[in-house]
């Protein structure tokens, strides 16, 4: 039977993976690496299902603030975005301001956000949204930017209002933009979450590693770390189909090249 | 094309004003910057258009030819004078002016259908209706539409599966979907091939007779300019100003053969010696200029 060249790049590309995991557990049983250094990749997904009951609160309490923080982030990411994207002198206001808050390192606003809304799950969904909300607007603010200044004369010419340009043209061309850094946002804002769970908290993902590094746990260190990749490859999957399905019209270029 | 089946009328009709001039403008004045850095683009120019009136405008590149479709669509505002489109000052009410650029800008999320229905969301008093009558009378006249371009059947394709040639044939529908009365033309054929052009030159002056809105086109191509206008502005280097302003009546519908007749031919070449003589002038002054420009 013969395959059809996606699915053969599939095979290919899960290959691959798969051959990284075995040479990682070939490694650490070739050169007697400690599990205390670094665990076999068996021993960790053994660990993540012995212990996923114990382990299970955990995870859905760190999806939940990433997804929390991840949604104030994209509501206020958006917000600004389409603010610094039509304005002039909005973009020139706070895109200094937005860079150099985007500059500040996370972990060192996370004590900030304790001090003001005491440790658990507030400091971490705040972390969370800060974390994300930078490349939303960026990608917001570039797509209304784009609108092509020949259509934007077709409509004007017209007799288009600013709102019909924007709901006609400016904002669909912008989705793409949108879609791309919500996949980067969403995998930016477990960062943020994990973050302030290990800082200050006693529920999540991250509290769970920092416990387990001051027990030697490390095969659970690395489950815990599992977990998490395994979320954001989901979150990631999710919003790439969405993606896919709102603005394939900006990617299907590939496939059906100009007749 | 002359066979061609009528182009069904919108549900609503406007009766068209009495004007005997739809297009005015009076000693306008286009002056782009300030200081020493400015740029004078149009110097002094007044003209009257007729409706109906097929206007061409040649010259040199730089010479203000899309100033002045700017000025009418209202995208630009005089710096001197006054641009009156059908009797009021420009840009006091929209009228929605039909526009095509050599650029096609058709949005790529859109289906070919969609795209050229797009002014009839816009323009009133369209809009007002346009959920009632986008799937019955505003579809079957942007098919007939696509029919009369070339394009029956590519309403639901999405514009990267069109070439370039159809994609321009889409452009214009779109800016003919709405029956403007004015239509802006700013070089549509230019990136064409000959052949293609020459056909699409058919198509549109098909569509001119049926409707017979004001058009003005930009062009670089002379014979393009002789074929389809019924009047010929030759502009003078920058600052742009008219200075031909040349009727030509060859009988309509024009075909090929006209092209080939000797009138055609002294005619292009005549707009060529023109176009020559403002290069030249423009050389001849070059000095003066220059260094206005560099410091620009």
């Amino acid at each position: 039977m013969k395959l059809t060249r996606r699915a053969r790049d599939h095979i290919k590309s899960a290959a691959c993976i798969v051959a990284l995991f075995v040479a990682w557990e070939l490694a650490c049983v070739a050169f007697r690496i400690s599990p205390i250094v670094l665990p076999r990749p068996t021993a960790v997904i053994s660990t993540l299902i012995v212990q996923m009951p114990a382990l299970w609160p955990h995870i859905l309490q760190t999806l939940a603030t990433t997804m929390l923080g991840f949604l104030l982030g994209t509501l206020i990411g958006v917000a600004l975005g389409a603010f610094v994207g039509v304005s002039r002198s909005a973009y020139n206001t706070a895109y200094p301001l937005l860079v150099g808050f985007s500059s500040i390192p996370k972990v060192a606003v996370v004590p900030i956000f304790v001090l003001w809304f005491g440790s658990g799950t507030v400091p971490a969904v705040l972390t969370a949204m800060t974390t994300c909300i930078f490349p939303i607007v960026v990608n917001v603010a570039t797509g209304l930017a784009t609108t092509e200044p020949e259509m934007e004369d077709v409509l004007k010419a017209l007799g288009a209002s600013r709102r019909q340009v924007l709901w006609n043209v400016s904002l669909p061309r912008a989705m793409p933009y949108f879609f791309a850094s919500l996949k980067v946002a969403v995998t930016l804002a477990f960062v943020g979450t994990v973050l302030s769970e290990t800082v200050a908290a006693n529920r999540g993902i991250g509290t769970v590693m920092m416990m387990a590094t001051a027990s030697f746990d490390v095969p659970l260190v690395f489950a815990g770390l599992f977990a998490l990749a395994l979320l954001g490859i989901l979150l990631y999957v999710v919003f790439a189909g969405i993606e896919q399905r709102v603005c394939g019209w900006a990617t299907r270029k590939q496939d059906l090249a100009v007749a | 094309m002359t066979d061609a089946v009528p182009l069904p009328a919108l549900p609503v009709t406007e009766t068209p004003p009495l004007l005997d001039r739809i297009v005015q403008l009076e000693n306008v004045r286009v002056r782009f910057g300030t200081g020493d850095a400015s740029l004078l683009a149009l110097d002094r120019t007044s003209l009257t258009v007729r409706p109906g009136d097929f206007v061409a405008m040649v010259g040199p590149s730089g010479c203000g030819k899309s100033t002045i479709l700017k000025l009418v669509a209202g995208l630009l505002r005089p710096t001197e004078g006054n641009v009156f489109v059908a009797g009021r000052e420009v840009g006091a009410e929209r009228i929605g002016i039909g526009m095509a650029f050599q650029n096609p800008t058709l949005l790529p999320w859109l289906s070919i259908r969609q795209n050229i229905m797009l002014p009839l969301k816009i323009v009133k008093p369209y809009a007002d209706t346009y959920r009632r009558d986008r799937e019955t009378v505003f579809r079957d006249r942007a098919e007939a539409l696509l029919a009369r371009v070339g394009l029956a059947g590519f309403g639901d394709r999405k514009p990267w599966e069109l070439s370039g040639g159809m994609l321009q044939r889409a452009n214009l529908c779109r800016a003919l979907i709405h029956a403007p009365k004015l239509l802006m033309l700013d070089e549509p054929f230019g990136a064409l091939d000959q052949f293609t052009r020459e056909e699409l030159w058919s198509v549109l002056q098909d569509l001119y007779l049926e409707t017979r809105p004001t058009v003005f086109l930009v062009t670089h191509d002379l014979r393009e300019a002789a074929f389809l206008a019924s009047r010929i502005l030759v502009m003078s280097a920058r600052p742009g100003r008219v200075v031909e302003d040349r009727a030509v009546d060859f009988a309509r519908p024009r075909t090929l053969e006209t092209t080939f007749a000797d009138a055609f031919g002294a005619l292009t070449n005549e707009l060529r010696r023109l176009i020559f003589q403002a290069r030249q002038d423009q050389a001849a002054i070059a000095p003066a200029t220059a260094t206005q420009e560099t410091a620009a």
